[in-house]
């Protein structure tokens, strides 16, 4: 691909997902009042951060598979369950995926 | 523990700023790969500014996808984005197109989860700006770092950052799993649902467009429920 197809893609890929954040901002006030609308977005979090653990956990490109971030995943979660702090649970999950990586190299 | 509840919003905010932040390297790198000059890597982290979309636009490029493909999977994961500002804007309030027009760049997945994570409203204001701009400065800056040194990056440190992606994501949702969020058996359902969908989906649909079809399929699998919820709630 060229560089002015490129940066074509990138321009109207940037500005597009912009519109996209800008559009969620401007619906009205009434629309988002709506009770099924909230009720839906009170549980959109969890069913998103769900799948994103999922994926960057367990999968790459079209395979699932079972690595270093699968341990780091384990080790965050016994973290969590301890009550320890965000950034440590963070660095604890990197050390083990960083652990696996050398031991599997 | 006796930290005050603002300090606490601050450290969580900046904390996962950083950490998402830095991951702006694997960005830059993967753009790279894909073709991309450093100033056109940088332009995405700068003009697009959402992860995932970015992703899905270099991935797609890398695959050897075109403009329209590559263009539809950062679009499609955009939406997402749509959704958040809904959240957001009784929580954000932001006053006047131009506040509006600025806030709306800052509405990610992190910002988002933070600020709805806030225990009070000035807390959610509090953590969508801080996180917001610790991300917003971090991812930048790596971005170019990754797109001029891409190969620089070891194989260990990347693997580090692997692995503390979506520890990051399951610190985000713990809270919504624990016996004192409201409705947590609820949201651990939705949270599993999400995750099974996701995987279930993965072999079949282009790379980052699972996530979405997920969090889709958790809503209309909950929707008459939901429905009858808030119909007993208006009674």
């Amino acid at each position: 691909m060229s560089s002015g197809a490129l940066w074509a893609v990138v321009l109207a890929g940037g500005v597009g997902c912009y519109l996209l954040k800008l559009a969620g901002l401007s619906v009205p006030a009434a629309w988002v009042q709506r009770p099924w609308v909230t009720r839906v977005v009170e549980f959109v979090p969890a069913a998103l951060l769900g799948a994103l653990v999922a994926v960057q956990a367990a999968t790459s490109a079209h395979h699932l598979v079972a690595d270093g971030r699968l341990v780091g995943l384990a080790v965050a979660a016994l973290a969590l369950a301890l009550r320890a702090p965000f950034i440590v649970v963070l660095v604890l999950a990197g050390a083990a995926g960083a652990l696996v990586a050398v031991l599997t190299g | 523990m006796s930290r005050s509840p603002r300090a606490a919003t601050l450290r969580d905010a900046v904390g996962l700023g950083v950490a998402v932040g830095l991951y702006g390297t694997a960005f830059g790198a993967a753009a790279a790969a894909a073709g991309l000059s450093p100033l056109q890597a940088l332009t995405m982290s700068l003009l697009m500014f959402t992860g995932a979309s970015q992703f899905a636009l270099v991935g797609v490029l890398g695959a050897g996808g075109g403009a329209v493909a590559a263009v539809a999977g950062a679009l499609l994961l955009g939406t997402r984005n749509t959704v958040y500002g809904v959240r957001l804007l009784p929580l954000l309030r932001p006053r006047g197109a131009w506040r509006r027009m600025a806030t709306a760049h800052w509405v990610i997945d992190e910002t988002t989860a933070l600020a709805v994570s806030a225990p009070e409203r000035a807390l959610a204001r509090l953590a969508f700006t801080a996180g917001g701009a610790t991300i917003f400065t971090l991812w930048n800056a790596t971005t170019l770092v990754g797109a001029l040194g891409a190969a620089a990056l070891g194989t260990t440190a990347r693997a580090a950052l692997d692995a503390v992606v979506p520890a990051a994501f399951l610190a985000l949702l713990w809270p919504r799993l624990q016996p004192g969020f409201p409705e947590a058996a609820a949201q651990r359902r939705v949270a599993l649902g999400g995750a099974v969908v996701a995987l279930a989906l993965t072999p079949f649909v282009p790379a980052g467009v699972q996530v979405v079809a997920a969090v889709v399929a958790v809503a209309l699998a909950g929707r008459p429920r939901r429905a009858a919820a808030a119909a007993e709630e208006a009674a």
